[in-house]
This record gives structure tokens, C-alpha cells and sequence, in this order.
């Protein structure tokens, strides 16, 4: 088999340049992005023989469940360690994602996320952590999809896809509505739903989804997105008629 | 008096539940992890966690999960801290369930169990195949509720360097390292707590995350803390060999009904049921690890003549697994592209798992007064071999230990004259400055990734599954090549911006001391017992190691010393798997 060429967009800080290498690496069979990079590492040298610096990513678990190695590959936003090589078209194309500040080639800053499960309150505020006997019981459809909802790694895969999230919006994205509704579910009481539901009310909350869906269609978690949108829009709707009739 | 300071290094299970357990009783912490907290190692958890509720009317009993998890680990845990865990383990599942992990139901609404290794009961809950990810999202929530309410300061992308110690040998705080400004930054805190997680990374490539390298655990051991157990590794007997790392299958697989077989004159041989018949596929993973290397290095049955047996659900209902095993399923199938549920999975052993780490007493104290170690960091647990779905049910029970005896501790520190501590403060920082700068001024012609590899295959091929005296001095041999290779090392990035290079050749040098702790201390312990096997002394011997492994650090290598175990409540006896095994008192 042909070496592999691969092309990486790189930068050296977050207020760097980008800049293309490209790279050659001898075919072997099983090789995923991930595998690729740990080949750069090894011979930090450019297809043209000029030696650089070892490429940057992010990466941790390499069985697509931390959601850390996310980035574009072949213009796909994606995680780089269940890229497999053998399904991928060539010459194989590596940039960080784009909606994220860029820390270092492909690793990116996604703290806001994080800050987001923080704006819509995404815990159960439970009681303490004695030993106060089992929790709710749950049918087990909605154990199924709380558990569906409950997978998102966090990735960033949806924001990245979403034409209504970006730097300059304060649009909050799919994946901290989704966290939301799956709190909403847990029977721990009525007044953090509110609270929740009101933040999604607000600026930058649920009116500002345009429904396009892409969000759902990347997400590799299969994450119920547009049903988590869905039953938050209706959720913020009888709040609102409820709040107006209380005056 | 001042306000506490709690440093707690590690956001996985076990210094989250460590690090709300503090901010329950009202203290604050500083948490540091080289990722963000929720991409922690935790997330690959697979299978489930155990407690003995018996909610299937097995008689199933909290005495019963003692006796199997002091069994499973060949007697070498001290027995009370074990009897305590599995006394807590109830309550840990009811927590976790109230603080909404979405654990897989009945049709009665209550929580589901099922079967793992090592036992006869369904023991295990657990949320599809993604058990661990579920407990660490919970756990991760509710610490950013006090992060939220001011209690917690993240300290992400940050590496541990090593604890500050005053004269008298007490920590005083630790140094990290600010990954993207590779700045070494010194934090003054009553305790510490590792939480730092297993040392996979050693063997190269094993079932577990990237980051899991040992290398906060190794440098509290080249500080001074012990490292106990180190020898006791655990490979898991059914992982996917691949090019970065192995990935598991897991034993919820087998929990499930999955079936281990090969080809043996042209018909399907369900080895395990054979050689095992009172256990099966639910043997403990180091005897399932031995089957298989019997069945494809000495019996020569590999299937297809590569280092591979088959593990089969393809008997099962295919709605039934995914319901119930999806997220394992889907690993095959998205990293072998193939469907478990219609042909069988290929598999082989895998290194998995450290029972041993540092050596802590029962309040997960190391022997340096105020550095506390706990999760698969610490030794306490699980002896000479873990069980399955036991270490997330240790993470938890070992965080809401060690939480309230740091605050105890911390209340009666005597801290130093502000000046004074400032000193010893100052003299860390520079330390661990030097260290860098020497490693920024490495010039050879030494590559520290391929020196890792190297490492990975002797690990890999001498201090797994067999191990044999002349082999394991080999590589300890080996070990010390690579250190004096180490010093050759040359740099291709001196960047000063998230240079992942120069933290890895730091990583590299501490992976290399652990590595000599794991394989001397395998070198030393000649018998078999658990997880540690020397077809040489195929037996235990319980006269000469019934004993706790310490090594302390030296500038020529570990010295070992050995301290007895507490076996005062479950009475010894040989550990079989092919019968039933007797209930002791
Ligand atoms: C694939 C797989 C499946 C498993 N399945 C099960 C199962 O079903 N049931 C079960 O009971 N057990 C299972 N285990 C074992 C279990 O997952 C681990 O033992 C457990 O998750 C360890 O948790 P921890 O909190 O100790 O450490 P980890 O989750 O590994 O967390 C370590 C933390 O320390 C941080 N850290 C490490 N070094 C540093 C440093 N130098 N500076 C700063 N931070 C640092 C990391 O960033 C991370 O936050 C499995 C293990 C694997 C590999
Ligand atoms: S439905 Fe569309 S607009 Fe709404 S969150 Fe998803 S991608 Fe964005
Ligand atoms: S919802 Fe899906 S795509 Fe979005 S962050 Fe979560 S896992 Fe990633
Ligand atoms: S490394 Fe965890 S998703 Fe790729």
C-alpha cells in the first residue's frame, strides 16, 4: 500500500497564524487518526525532509467516550480516534475545530460548554451524600431515554454544526438543552426546573434555535437533540402561560 | 484560625466523591487534572459496580461480597477496610442513583443487576455499557454545583509535579505545571489527596486512557511515599488488540451469557466451561488471561492461527444486548467493523489494571503525613487481583473515606512562620523549574516516544501474564538502558506553549522508576498468587508472601521491605475456581 499523505492545519498560539504541513507516514493496516499523529511523534519530519515540531492534539480515552480528540477530519467534524484510516479518503486532512478557540494545532479551548451546563443548573441538587435508601423509581422507557440524553461527551460536535452558534452569538447550543431536559426528567422536585427552564426562556436560550437540525445528524453519541429541543420549547411554553396567568 | 486548604490532584470518581465529600462539610478545594475533569480515565468504565443487595433473591449478603472479593484477591488485601467497603457498597448505589445516574431498570421500575466474574451473584448495576462515564457525569455535576457556589477552583490542564515538603518530611502543598504556559506554579494547602489513577501507560499500550502514566504516583514515591503491591497487575482477558491502544470488551460480555471458545478439531471448544465448570466464563480475569495464553501459545489453537479466541453473544437476542450492552457492542463494532451481535468477537489479554499503588493506611494516608492517595492510585482493596466492577465501588467508598479524614487531619496542622514556609516553598519551585530547564536543553539523539515503546514491549511481553525470574531481570535491565538513554533524549519542540514533547520526556523518566518498582518487585516474589504467576513457583506461599510489598525509593532503584496482612476475620484457604468455592465463617 501507498504511504499515507496527511495534511495538518497547524498554529502555533492562539493568536498565531495557521499555517499547512503535510506528512508521510508508511501504510499499516488499523491505523486511526490518533495512531497517525503517534507516527508524527515519532519522526517529527515533513514530507519535504524539513524536520519541525511534533503535532498538538488533545486525546485521552481513544474509544470515542471522553469526546477530548474532536476535530475536522476531511472536512468532517468528528473524533479523531474512531477516524479509521482504511475508511478515510486520501490525502487524509486534519484542522481544529472552528467555533472554539484554537489553544495549539488541533487542541482547542471548549470551557464554554462547561460554563453552559453551569448556566442551566445541570445536577440534581441532592440532599446530601449520607445513605438516605434508593432513589425514584423510573419506568424503564424513561430510564432509556435519560440514559440517551446522558451520553453526551461533551464533544462539541453539534455546536460545531449548529448555524446558530458561535463566538459572537449568545446562543447557548443543543448540547447544554439536552443536559437540561435530562435533568428536567429526575423527579427531584419542581423549583430547579423552573429555574432551568426560565434560563432557557432568556437571551440566548431556546427561541434561538432555528431548527435546522444539523446538530442531531453529527452528533456521534446519537443524542436525542431535536426531541430534547422539542420538549424544552414545550416545557418554556406552558411555563410562560403559567407565569402570565399567575401575574 | 485560617481557612483550610484541600489540594486535591486527579477528577475521576475518586477525587471527585474526595472533593465533595470536603465541600459537603463546608471546605473548599483546589482540583487539578491534566484534562478536563469529565474526560477523566473514569469515562471507559464499562460494566457496572457492586453491591450486594439481593434484590434477586439469590441470598446474596455484604458478607458474601467480602468473602469473594478477599477470595478473588488471593487473601492479599487487609481484610477490614475490605469488609467496610462492601458494607458501604448499598448505600453507594442508592446515592448514585439519587443523584440520577440513569442505571438500567426493571420492569418494576427498581434498579437492574447482573452477573461479573468471580461470583455467583447478580451483584452488578450498572447504566447500558457506559457505567462509568454515567457515574462520573453524576459525580462531575454536583461538583460543579460547588464549583458554581465558589467551593471549588478548577485547575484543568494542569500536571502535578510533585508535593512541597517542610524538614520534618510533612506536605505542605504540591507544584504544578500550566500546561499551556508550561510555568511551574507552587499551591499551599493543608492536604493533598492523589487521585491520580492506574499506570497502563507504562505497558505501552493497554485498555487504558492516555493519560493514565503513573506519573503523579511516581513522584510521590520518588519523594518518599511507598509503593506497595506494585507487581500486581491484572490483564483483562478479552480486549481488541489495535495499533494505540487495546480496547476492551468488557466481562459484562460474559455476565451477559457471552461464551469464550476456540477451534479444537474442527468444532467450537468452550474452554473455559471445560477447565472451569463450577465458574465458567465468570472465572476471575487472571485465570481467564492464563486460559487463553494456554490455549493459543502452548496448545497452538489461536483462531485463525493469530493471537486471538473467540468471545460469542451471537446466541443472545439482539435487542436484548443492545439494551443491555450497546456501548460495548458498538466499540467492536465501530473500531473492528463488524456486529458482534451476528458473528463472534476476536479477542486477547490485555493489561488492565494496578492493584497495587501507594501504600496508604486506613484512612488513605500515605506514609507522609498530609498526602492522602486514593482510587486505583492507592493499594487498599483489591489484593492480588481485583473483581470486576469493584474499582468504581473502590474510587467512591475510598473518596467518602479519605474526604472527612483530611479535614480531620487539617484541623490539627500546625502550620510554619509565614517566612519559613515561604522558603521551603521557593526551594520546591526552583527544583522543579530545574528540571524542566534541563529538559528544554536536551539535545542527543534519543526520541522519547520510542523509548516508551520499547518500554511498553518489555513490559509487555515479560511482567504480564508469566513471569520468569531470568526474563523479569532482563527487563529490569532493560529499565536501566533506557534511563541512561533517557539522558540522551533530544528535543524537537522547545516550545514554551502547551509543548506536550517536553511534559511527555518528564512522564517518560517517571514511568521508567515505576516500571523498575513493578518488575523487581515481581522479581522478589517468588511464589504465585493472584494476578502475579511464575510457572517456576506455580504455588502461594503463604509462610514466605502473605505480605504486603512496600518499595521505598533510592538513587539505585527500590528498596523492597515487606509488612504483614490483616487476616484476622476471613480464614485462609486455596483459591479454585473449577469448584464451588467453600463459604467461610
Ligand atoms: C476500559 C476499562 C473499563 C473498566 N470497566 C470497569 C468496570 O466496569 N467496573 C469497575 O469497577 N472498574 C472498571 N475499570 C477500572 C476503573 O475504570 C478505574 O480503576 C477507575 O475509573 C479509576 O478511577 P480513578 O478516579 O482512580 O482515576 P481516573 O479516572 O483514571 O482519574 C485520574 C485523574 O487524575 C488526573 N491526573 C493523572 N495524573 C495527573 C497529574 N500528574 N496531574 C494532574 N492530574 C492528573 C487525570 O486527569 C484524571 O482526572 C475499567 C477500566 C478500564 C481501563
Ligand atoms: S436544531 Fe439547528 S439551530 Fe437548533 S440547535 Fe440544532 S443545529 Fe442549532
Ligand atoms: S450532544 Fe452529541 S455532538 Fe453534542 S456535545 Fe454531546 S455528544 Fe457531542
Ligand atoms: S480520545 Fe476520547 S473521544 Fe477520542
Amino acid at each position: 500500500m501507498d504511504p499515507i499523505l496527511l495534511r495538518v492545519k497547524r498554529q502555533a498560539r492562539p493568536d498565531a497564524e495557521p499555517y499547512w504541513e503535510e506528512f508521510k507516514i508508511p501504510y499499516r493496516p488499523g491505523h486511526n487518526v490518533h495512531s497517525l499523529l503517534m507516527e508524527v511523534q515519532l519522526r517529527p519530519v515533513r514530507h519535504d525532509g524539513t524536520p519541525t515540531t511534533p503535532v498538538v492534539w488533545d486525546a485521552s480515552c481513544l474509544e470515542e467516550v471522553c469526546g477530548s480528540c474532536t476535530m475536522f477530519v476531511n472536512g468532517q467534524v468528528r473524533q479523531a480516534c474512531s477516524a479509521l484510516v482504511d475508511s478515510l479518503a486520501r490525502p487524509i486532512v486534519l484542522e481544529p475545530m472552528k467555533k472554539f478557540p484554537v489553544v495549539r494545532d488541533l487542541a482547542v479551548d471548549r470551557s464554554r460548554m462547561f460554563e453552559s451546563l453551569k448556566r442551566v443548573r445541570a445536577w440534581v441538587p441532592i440532599d446530601g451524600t449520607y445513605d438516605l435508601g434508593p432513589g425514584p423509581r423510573l419506568t424503564e422507557a424513561t430510564q432509556q431515554f435519560a440514559y440517551a440524553l446522558s451520553r453526551c461527551m461533551t464533544c462539541g460536535c453539534c455546536l460545531e454544526a449548529c448555524p446558530q452558534y458561535n463566538d459572537h452569538s449568545a446562543f447557548i447550543g443543543p448540547a447544554a438543552i439536552g443536559q437540561a431536559v435530562l435533568k428536567n426528567l429526575h423527579p427531584s422536585g419542581p423549583l430547579t426546573k423552573e429555574e432551568r427552564t426560565a434560563e432557557l426562556m432568556g437571551v440566548g436560550g431556546i427561541v434561538d434555535c432555528g431548527n435546522a437540525q444539523n446538530c442531531v445528524l453529527v452528533c456521534p453519541k446519537e443524542v436525542p437533540l431535536t426531541r430534547a429541543i422539542g420538549d424544552m420549547g414545550r416545557q418554556a411554553t406552558v411555563k410562560f402561560f403559567r407565569d402570565l396567568f399567575r401575574g | 484560625m485560617a481557612e483550610q486548604r484541600h489540594l486535591v490532584v486527579g477528577g475521576g470518581l475518586a477525587g471527585l466523591m474526595t472533593t465533595i465529600k470536603i465541600c459537603e462539610a463546608g471546605g473548599k478545594v483546589d482540583l487539578f487534572s491534566v484534562v478536563p475533569v469529565k474526560r477523566s480515565h473514569s469515562v471507559c468504565a464499562q460494566g457496572g459496580i457492586n453491591a450486594a443487595v439481593n434484590w434477586k433473591g439469590e441470598g446474596d449478603s455484604p458478607a458474601a461480597h467480602f468473602d469473594d472479593t478477599i477470595y478473588g484477591g488471593d487473601f492479599l488485601a487487609n481484610q477490614p477496610p475490605v469488609k467496610a467497603m462492601c458494607d458501604a457498597g448499598a448505600a453507594i448505589i442508592f446515592l448514585l442513583d439519587r443523584m440520577g445516574v440513569p442505571f438500567n431498570r426493571t420492569p418494576e421500575g427498581l434498579l437492574d443487576f447482573r452477573r461479573f466474574g468471580g461470583t455467583k451473584h447478580h451483584r452488578t448495576a450498572f447504566a447500558g455499557a457506559t457505567t462509568g462515564q454515567q457515574m462520573l457525569y453524576a459525580l462531575d455535576e454536583q461538583v460543579r454545583r460547588y464549583e458554581a457556589q465558589g467551593q471549588v477552583r478548577k485547575f484543568e490542564t494542569w500536571e502535578f509535579l510533585g508535593a512541597i515538603l517542610d524538614d520534618g518530611g510533612v506536605c505542605r502543598g504540591l507544584t504544578a505545571l500550566d500546561l499551556r504556559n508550561m510555568k511551574v506554579e507552587t499551591f499551599v494547602g493543608d492536604t493533598v489527596a492523589l487521585a491520580t489513577g492506574g499506570p497502563g501507560i507504562v505497558f505501552g499500550r493497554s485498555t487504558n486512557s492516555v493519560v493514565n502514566t503513573g506519573t503523579a504516583a511516581s513522584a510521590a514515591y520518588q519523594q518518599g511515599a511507598f509503593y506497595a503491591n506494585g507487581e500486581f497487575i491484572q490483564v483483562h482477558p478479552t480486549a481488541i488488540p489495535g495499533e494505540d491502544k487495546h480496547r476492551l470488551i468488557s466481562e459484562s460480555v460474559r455476565g451477559e451469557g457471552g461464551r469464550m471458545w476456540t477451534v479444537r478439531d474442527g468444532k467450537p471448544w468452550y474452554f473455559l466451561e471445560e477447565m472451569y465448570p463450577a465458574y465458567g466464563n465468570l472465572v476471575p480475569r487472571d485465570i481467564a488471561s492464563r486460559a487463553v495464553f494456554k490455549v493459543v501459545f502452548e496448545m497452538g489453537l489461536g483462531v485463525d492461527g493469530e493471537n486471538a479466541v473467540y468471545l460469542d453473544v451471537t446466541h443472545k437476542d439482539p435487542e436484548e444486548l443492545t439494551r443491555r450492552l450497546g456501548g460495548v457492542l458498538e466499540i467492536y463494532e465501530k473500531f473492528k467493523g463488524a456486529d458482534p451481535r451476528q458473528v463472534p468477537m476476536k479477542v486477547f489479554p490485555a493489561m488492565h489494571y494496578s492493584m497495587g499503588g501507594l501504600w496508604v493506611d486506613y484512612d488513605h494516608m500515605t506514609n507522609i503525613p498530609g498526602l492522602f492517595a486514593v482510587g486505583e492510585v492507592d493499594y487498599q482493596y483489591h489484593g492480588a487481583n481485583r473483581l470486576g466492577a469493584n474499582s468504581l465501588l473502590s474510587c467512591l467508598f475510598g473518596g467518602m473515606i479519605a474526604g472527612p479524614k483530611m479535614l480531620a487531619y487539617a484541623k490539627g496542622v500546625k502550620r510554619a512562620a509565614a517566612d519559613a514556609a515561604n522558603a521551603i516553598v521557593e526551594r520546591e519551585r526552583r527544583r522543579q523549574e530545574d528540571v524542566y530547564e534541563r529538559i528544554y536543553r536536551m539535545e542527543g539523539t534519543e526520541n522519547a516516544y520510542a523509548l516508551w515503546r520499547e518500554l511498553g514491549e518489555w513490559m509487555t511481553q515479560h511482567v504480564t501474564v508469566e513471569r520468569y525470574n531470568k526474563a523479569l531481570k532482563r527487563t529490569d535491565d532493560k529499565i536501566v538502558e533506557l534511563k541512561d538513554r533517557w539522558r540522551r533524549i533530544g528535543l524537537n519542540d522547545r516550545g514554551r506553549w502547551l509543548n506536550q514533547e517536553v511534559s511527555f520526556v518528564k512522564q517518560l523518566w517517571n514511568m521508567l522508576e515505576l516500571a523498575r518498582v513493578i518488575t523487581l518487585g515481581a522479581l522478589a516474589r517468588d511464589e504465585s498468587r493472584g494476578a502475579h504467576f511464575k510457572p517456576e513457583f506455580p504455588e502461594r506461599d503463604d509462610a514466605r508472601f502473605l505480605k504486603t510489598t512496600k518499595a521505598r525509593w533510592t538513587s539505585d532503584g527500590p528498596t523492597l521491605s515487606y509488612e504483614d496482612v490483616d487476616v484476622s476475620m476471613i480464614k485462609l484457604r486455596a483459591r479454585k475456581y473449577d469448584v464451588d468455592k467453600s463459604v467461610s465463617a
